[in-house]
């Protein structure tokens, strides 16, 4: 049975009370693949912090539930266990910790929600089996497994990182966080099609992008355009084809009170941040 | 009792190396420290007069000198410890020979089952004696000695008397003369030319009455060319009032020889460990320290290496864990001597819920001993804000020619890193231990695999019950 991931009146601030998501309403079912796009600081990533349950952000209003359950009830690893996934656009290092132990962790943990501290893990030699298969599928040395989580790996190989757990831990919803971003257009071009391999009908995915490149593979259902801390438009994936070509203009001229908004966030930031 | 060894200790298991035996001493001393109470453990062990009276000039160096003033605080009374016990008649050759209740101890410590599979020889102290030794066949017919110091005065007394304080005598600090006093018990090591020994020796040390202090020594000579890999561990039930473990390690690298030494020391979280270790080593040797610290109330231990002769390396490499009411004040301490020596120092501490770590080194390089290279690294990983880590370098150098490198950092376990492993579904006690066993891993992956192992264990069960 299809499941919904249900995002109501989201209003959310950072811990220092800056508010950022002013009231964003979306709906994502398993199968569905939903694509946000919007200029930086509009509050894409901030969006889906919430959904994961960053401690660095508040929700102040409104409500996250996933079949009915109040995801904002659960801790970050209880809301992985739910099955909601967070590809990071900046994933953190965590030196001397080996990418297949990692990922036995999540994944025993994925699988069996109910899981304590020091149960057992996935048997050794079927989780290596699963993994390896998984590697080469995504075009990925053997190595890799063997490597600190993160640590050292050029922006490219975080990324490829971050889709090797979604295929591993094979989420009911996946949220996306530029997962382009820092690669190479045939880089991109893999990364499309990797996404679109591990998706399928089980899988709702919010893909959060600048580009329609991601895209290419993973044609959106649904392209929301937020601004402002709010999602302002929705469309089809004709959409997304005109943000990327045109830019976000129209929409500002569109939406003026979202747009001023937008510019106030952007004034107390420093450059660079989002 | 032997299947709860092999049973790994799951999260919330109470501490398994805190129960305490009800066993039986033959002699005991009374408490307290004097002259007479000296005499009485020398006469005990029937010892030469010069041994005795090495122990009473031990003694009054003890008592003038001052407490140390530095390194961590130490409140301990003197004359509420019990200096000697012994705890059984003679040593086991084999563990049946062992006393029942004593033998049962070692089970629980999975001491014998780690003897059959991966060990070259075992000795075992339970408070004041080594009560079963052991090893294996084609080394003693290779001339290697592996025995207690008691034992080896009394078989080896020439070689013992060659070596024994040379390298550190008791006037070196406080415990060094309070070890010299009333010493007993720990490991002779003699491995003849040439021999290199595959598998490791291991000692393991038991506190296990009230109040009682564990004093023991140890020597290791390993001469030309060959190898020996000693394992110390050391474990004693939690009772409300402080004890004493304070012991003296002398070791002898010569030409071309290596000794690894490695130390996982778990003691109660009552126990006072101020332990003093030195080797020396001679041309082309190399002597590696690797130093785990996970229990005490206080640790003040810095094993040391002295470079004599050219060529000669010292490795050491320290983990420290504090937690509540711990501070462990470790570190290391080499000195190059002699030219185109080398060192490196690699320290790594963790601190949580109010525990201090502190990191105190020293690196002296001698006029003359150019070409010699040091270099120091010392990482704190600090896992609350009442935690607490410091650094205490000391770099004496006496010589231009010479490349030392020193780095140190502090980090705290970031919400950052925390959060990324849990929204990978793994719970925040899991995903702390997991950055604290990536943070020792480089070295951890440098002991074998059963002490890896052990190590990563007792890591875990530190932290157990560490976050929320």
């Amino acid at each position: 049975m299809s499941e919904t991931l249900k995002i109501k009146d989201l209003h959310v601030s950072t811990t220092d009370g800056k508010e950022i998501l002013r009231g964003v309403n979306l709906e994502i079912k398993q199968g569905e693949v939903h694509a946000l796009m919007g200029p930086n600081g509009s509050g894409k990533s901030t969006l889906g912090y919430a959904i994961m349950g960053h401690p660095g952000y508040e929700v102040t209003q409104g409500s996250i539930t996933l079949d009915g359950k109040d995801v904002l009830a659960m801790e970050p690893n209880e809301r992985a266990r739910a099955g909601i996934f967070l590809a990071f656009q900046r994933p953190m290092a965590i030196p001397g910790v080996k990418m297949a132990d990692f990922l036995r962790h999540a994944a025993t943990n994925v699988r069996r929600p109910d899981r304590k501290e020091g149960e057992e893990l996935i048997p050794m030699r079927e989780f290596r089996k699963e993994l390896n298969q998984k590697m080469e599928q995504l075009r990925m040395d053997k190595e890799f497994a063997r490597r600190y989580v993160n640590d050292g790996f050029s922006g490219g190989e975080m990324k490829r990182a971050e889709i090797l757990q979604l295929a591993m831990l094979r989420p009911k919803f996946a949220i996306l966080d530029e997962t382009d971003s820092g690669l190479d257009v045939d880089a991109v071009r893999l990364a499309s099609q990797s996404i679109a391999d591990i998706g399928g009908k089980d899988m709702g995915i919010l893909i959060i992008t600048h580009h329609e490149h991601l895209l290419e593979h993973n044609r959106p259902d649904f392209t929301h355009v937020i601004l402002g801390g709010r999602i302002v438009e929705t469309g089809g994936p004709e959409l997304a084809l005109e943000l990327h070509k045109q830019g976000y203009d129209r929409i500002r001229a569109a939406y003026p009170e979202a747009a001023a908004a937008d510019a106030a966030l952007k004034e107390n930031e420093p450059a660079g941040a989002h | 009792m032997a299947t709860d060894v092999a049973a790994k200790p799951k999260f919330g298991e109470i501490n398994k190396y805190d129960f305490h035996t009800d066993s039986k001493a033959v002699f005991k001393a009374r408490k307290g420290l004097d002259a007479d109470i000296v005499r009485q453990i020398s006469d005990m062990k029937s010892e030469p007069a010069w041994m005795r009276d090495f122990r009473l000039r031990s003694l009054e160096i003890f008592n003038a000198k001052p407490m140390p003033r530095w390194g961590g605080a130490i409140d301990l009374d003197f004359q509420d410890i019990f200096y000697y016990l012994k705890p059984a008649d003679r040593q086991g050759k084999t563990w049946d020979e062992v006393p029942d209740e004593i033998k049962k101890t070692f089970d629980r410590l999975g001491i014998p089952e780690a003897e059959k599979k991966f060990l070259a020889g075992v000795k075992a102290q339970f408070e004041s004696e080594v009560i079963y030794g052991s090893l294996k066949e084609d080394l003693t017919r290779q001339g290697v000695i592996f025995t207690d110091t008691d034992t080896a005065i009394r078989e080896y007394p020439d070689l013992v008397r060659e070596y024994f304080a040379t390298i550190i005598p008791p006037a070196d600090n406080k415990f060094a003369a309070l070890n010299s006093a009333v010493w007993s018990g720990g490991s002779f090591i003699y491995v003849p030319k040439g021999v290199k020994i595959e598998f490791p020796l291991q000692a393991y040390f038991r506190i296990n009455a009230e109040n009682m202090g564990q004093f023991e020594r140890t020597l290791i000579i390993v001469d030309e060319g060959a190898e020996v890999h000693y394992v110390e561990g050391c474990t004693a039930p939690m009772y409300s009032t402080e004890s004493l473990h304070s012991a003296v390690v002398e070791i002898i690298v010569k030409k071309h020889a290596r000794c690894r030494y490695t130390t996982i020391q778990n003691w109660a979280n009552n126990i006072y460990n101020l332990v003093t270790k030195r080797a020396v080593a001679y041309e082309g040797a190399l002597m590696e320290w690797i130093d785990g610290n996970l229990g005490s109330r206080l640790t003040m231990k810095y094993p040391a290496v002295y470079m004599m002769e050219p060529g000669a390396r010292g490795e050491i490499l320290s983990i420290a864990f504090s937690s509540a009411g711990q501070h462990q004040d470790a570190g290391a301490k080499v000195v190059h001597c002699a030219p185109n020596t080398s060192s490196r120092i690699i320290s790594k501490s963790i601190s949580k819920n109010g525990g201090r770590s502190s990191y105190r080194g020293l690196v002296k390089v001698e006029s003359g001993a150019r070409k010699s290279k040091s270099s120091v690294v010392c990482d704190a990983l600090i896992l609350d804000s009442a935690s607490r880590s410091d650094t205490y370098p000391y770099l004496e150098i006496d010589e231009q020619d010479v490349t030392i490198g020193h780095e140190a950092s502090v980090s705290r376990i970031g919400e950052e890193q925390l959060f990324y492993l849990t929204s990978r579904g793994l719970s925040e006690p899991e995903a702390s231990t997991m950055i604290v066993n990536g943070f020792i891993e480089p070295l951890i992956k440098e002991l074998p695999m059963e002490y890896a192992v052990e190590m990563n264990r007792l890591i875990e069960l530190q932290m157990e019950g560490s976050v929320g």
